[in-house]
């Protein structure tokens, strides 16, 4: 694994730096600096006119092993992250078996680190099988060497208030957060997408804003209440951002995350009854993606999180309502996250680094991942050309099921660099991992 | 001749061809009154009935208007259809397409399945719609129309739109496909719909949509002079679901029955899709009235459906044989 010296690259803040990297760490960062700073051996990049930021962190990803390998391997889902500029993702609980024991998190984290191009942070599930009845042994898998963090029945609700109640308090043990699905289950039983005008034409169930509005009201009283934190997944509408903005005035402990498809796509695409486009929660209305984007800008919603749900292509190749839900997110949530934040004119790099870095790898208590790029940091870099902009293809993942597929989008990925190796360069994915 | 590929939404029909279609069907119902009701049309073309779901009247319907158009028919009965549940609508489509249909009349319990075969690459016959979940049913919407028409304007039918008429279509608005077909088509020709329900049988929405919204029957027949009213089939299962509370209330607020059918005025259409639940929805005297349509909807259906086969199978084809 070479040093590398990055030359002229833009850091978040707008000022041109070079940035020198030995082993897993960066050294230094300064203007001009010398070409012996990462070593005499080290390889030069040419980072003029890119925008260097602290690797991605995802706080929600699905990586589908174990269990449903033909949908997505940790190995392949590792890569797909990479080339979409991260360097830690969080693996939702909802594998087969299901993420509630410490040998099942211990295998996700070890097949993660032999993959090699990302931190592959396991979730743990709140409750044994994600049945939503007993609580799973969040101690034993915050103990283990899975470290685990981030507690998520994600795919169901923690829907029992007292089962919701005991985990808020439980986690609290070991500084953990838990990640809610919000929805509320009897309100969407049998729901195809979101309730409205276009749900009530195409003659498909609907799953109301409310069902989701509901549990947020509810979760954050009962974190206000035992003096938890709590984090809410994939939020989705116009109301749900009322009632976080609500909620942190009070200064309850909430953080919120909003995915790359709420934040560009509507239900004016079900039309279609195209199921690429079916997702839970559902693509809401222009209305709701407005919302969603002022409440990024603002900081009502904390970060920006994929919710990568991959799967074959038989789950979407058929009528809509036996489709599954879910679509594929790692490697356009960039371009996404800059045309809603930088070209729009709303916000600007350090915002983007945050919703991206920062914020989700402090929501995640990784201490390695989403730091300053500065020296004695761990050397997760993404380095982003913002003036590009391609047309979406295939990507890295296994699966097929994305939405983008044909749509432009502004920026590229051209480097990732994961604890100090180049897991993407100039923009080709690296054959081999990190080991 | 306007050239239709699939009929899969009443939204597919322009006046025009709405119009035409109901003009073909009037010579269709006198070749149904004739004593060899046979034309030669569709021979030699393969048309394949395929149900997802059971429903006979549609069915033979469908069966009957295809073989007086002496095509080749094929029954095709597939129950289940997800992936989990054994053959996938894709694998039947591309057998279908293997065997050489050149029409699927597609009946399923998925809302959109008609769209998803016309436009998935999997078949290349024409695609009809005959009812897919919760979303359409752009035949009955037709035969529904040229019922209408029937009566008002009897032999004087031919190239008239339904312009000035005020029609009722009552009951499970939320559930039903007719309504939504009927909506689309209704407002297409020129009339005026009052859609009345409970409101916990209406979409989310529904103000959006063109029609005039009511929750109480009484006041429509009494505010509006209503020329037809249309009850929708009422499933007895939405009241274990809390839609209502019982088939009683139901049957009390929003059936039709002799004391409100005597308040509309004597030449109203009372019409019903079928099968009628006698006792829920309609009463048996207000079912067996002179002001009800059934049977002339269920004969009429044969003619629309063989004015519909007729214009998408018939004649010249774009994308076909190229």
């Amino acid at each position: 694994m070479p040093n590398l010296l990055l030359k002229n690259a833009t850091l978040p803040n707008g000022q041109i730096a070079d940035i020198a990297i030995a082993g897993d760490k960066i050294v230094a960062v300064a203007a001009g600096l010398q070409s012996d700073s990462a070593g005499t051996d080290a390889t030069v990049v040419d980072c003029t006119g890119l925008v260097a930021l602290p690797g991605f962190v995802d706080l929600h990803t699905h990586l589908r092993e174990p269990g449903f390998e033909q949908s997505e391997t940790i190995l392949t889902g590792s890569q797909s992250a990479a080339a979409g500029g991260f360097t830690a993702v969080h693996a939702m609980a909802n594998t087969m078996p299901v993420q509630d024991t410490a040998g099942v998190v211990e295998q996700v984290r070890s097949l993660g680190m032999a993959a090699g191009y990302v931190d592959v942070v396991p979730v743990g599930a709140v409750t044994v099988g994600l049945e939503g009845k007993q609580l799973a042994e969040l101690g034993a898998m915050a103990d283990s060497l899975a470290k685990v963090r981030v507690f998520s029945d994600d795919g169901k609700c923690v829907h029992d208030p007292v089962l919701m109640r005991r985990a808020l308090e439980y986690v609290k043990a070991f500084r953990g957060v838990i990640a809610q699905h919000a929805q509320e289950p009897r309100l969407t039983e049998g729901a195809q997408m979101n309730e409205g005008i276009v749900s009530a034409e195409l003659g498909l169930t609907g799953w109301p804003a409310v069902a989701e509005e509901s549990i947020i009201a509810r979760d954050v009283l009962l974190a206000e209440h035992v003096g938890s934190r709590i984090h809410i997944c994939h939020l989705s509408t116009a109301g749900s951002v009322e009632i976080v903005r609500w909620a942190k005035s009070r200064g309850i402990q909430v953080t919120a995350e909003v995915t790359p498809h709420h934040l560009l796509l509507t239900d004016e695409l079900a039309r279609t009854y195209d199921a690429v486009y079916k997702v839970n929660p559902p693509l809401r209305t222009q209305a709701d993606v407005l919302a969603l984007r002022a409440a990024l800008v603002d900081g009502t919603i904390d970060i920006i999180a994929t919710d990568h749900a991959p799967h074959p292509i038989e789950a979407k190749d058929c009528e809509w309502p036996a489709a599954a839900f879910g679509m594929l997110g790692l490697e356009i949530a960039a371009n996404v996250a800059q045309q809603v934040l930088i070209d729009s004119g709303e916000s600007n790099w350090q915002r983007l680094a945050e919703v991206l870095s920062h914020a989700p790898a402090k929501i995640g208590s990784l201490t390695e991942q989403g730091q300053e790029i500065a020296a004695g940091s761990f050397a997760n870099l993404v380095l982003i050309d913002p003036k590009q902009s391609r047309v979406v293809k295939d990507s890295h993942s296994k699966s097929e099921n994305n939405p983008y597929k044909g749509l432009t989008l502004p920026g590229a990925v051209v480097h990732t660099i994961y604890r100090g190796y180049q897991t993407v360069a100039n923009g080709v994915l690296a054959v081999k991992g990190r080991n | 001749m306007s050239q239709l590929k699939h009929l899969l939404s009443a939204a597919d029909l322009s006046k025009s061809s709405a119009i035409e279609i109901l003009d073909v069907a009037e010579e269709m119902a006198g070749v149904n009154s004739r004593d060899i009701k046979k034309l030669p049309t569709l021979r030699g073309k393969t048309v394949v009935n395929l149900f997802f779901e059971d429903s006979t009247r549609t069915r033979i319907s469908f069966e009957l208007a295809e073989k007086r158009l002496s095509a080749d028919v094929i029954n095709f009965s597939a129950k289940g259809s997800s992936v989990s549940k054994g053959e996938s609508l894709k694998d039947t489509a591309q057998t279908l397409e293997a065997m050489g249909a050149d029409a699927v009349v597609i009946r399923h319990h998925a809302s959109g399945a008609a769209n998803v075969l016309a436009h998935s690459g999997w078949i290349n016959g024409s695609i009809i719609n005959a009812g897919d979940g919760t979303h359409e049913h752009p035949t009955q919407a037709l035969l529904d129309a040229f019922t209408i028409r029937r009566r008002i304007y009897g032999s004087e039918s031919k190239g008239k739109d339904l312009s000035g008429l005020k029609i009722a279509i009552v009951g499970d608005v939320l559930h039903s496909r007719v309504a939504r077909s009927n909506l689309i088509l209704l407002n297409t020709l020129g009339a005026q719909v009052h859609l009345i329900a409970p409101p916990t049988l209406f979409p989310a929405a529904v103000d959006a949509w063109p029609a005039t919204i009511r929750f109480d029957l009484d006041t429509a027949i009494n505010e509006v002079d209503l020329d037809a009213v249309m009850m929708l089939r009422v499933q007895g299962e939405r009241m274990n679901a809390s839609y209502f509370p019982s088939e009683r209330e139901y049957s009390r607020i929003w059936g039709m029955n002799a004391d409100r059918l005597a308040r509309l005025k004597p030449s109203a259409l009372l019409m019903h899709p079928g099968p009628m639940n006698r006792g829920l929805e309609i009463t048996a005297a207000a079912a067996d009235s002179k002001n009800s349509t059934v049977l002339e909807q269920v004969a009429n259906g044969v003619s629309v459906r063989m004015a519909v086969l007729y214009q998408l199978l018939s004649g010249e084809r774009t994308n076909i044989d190229a």
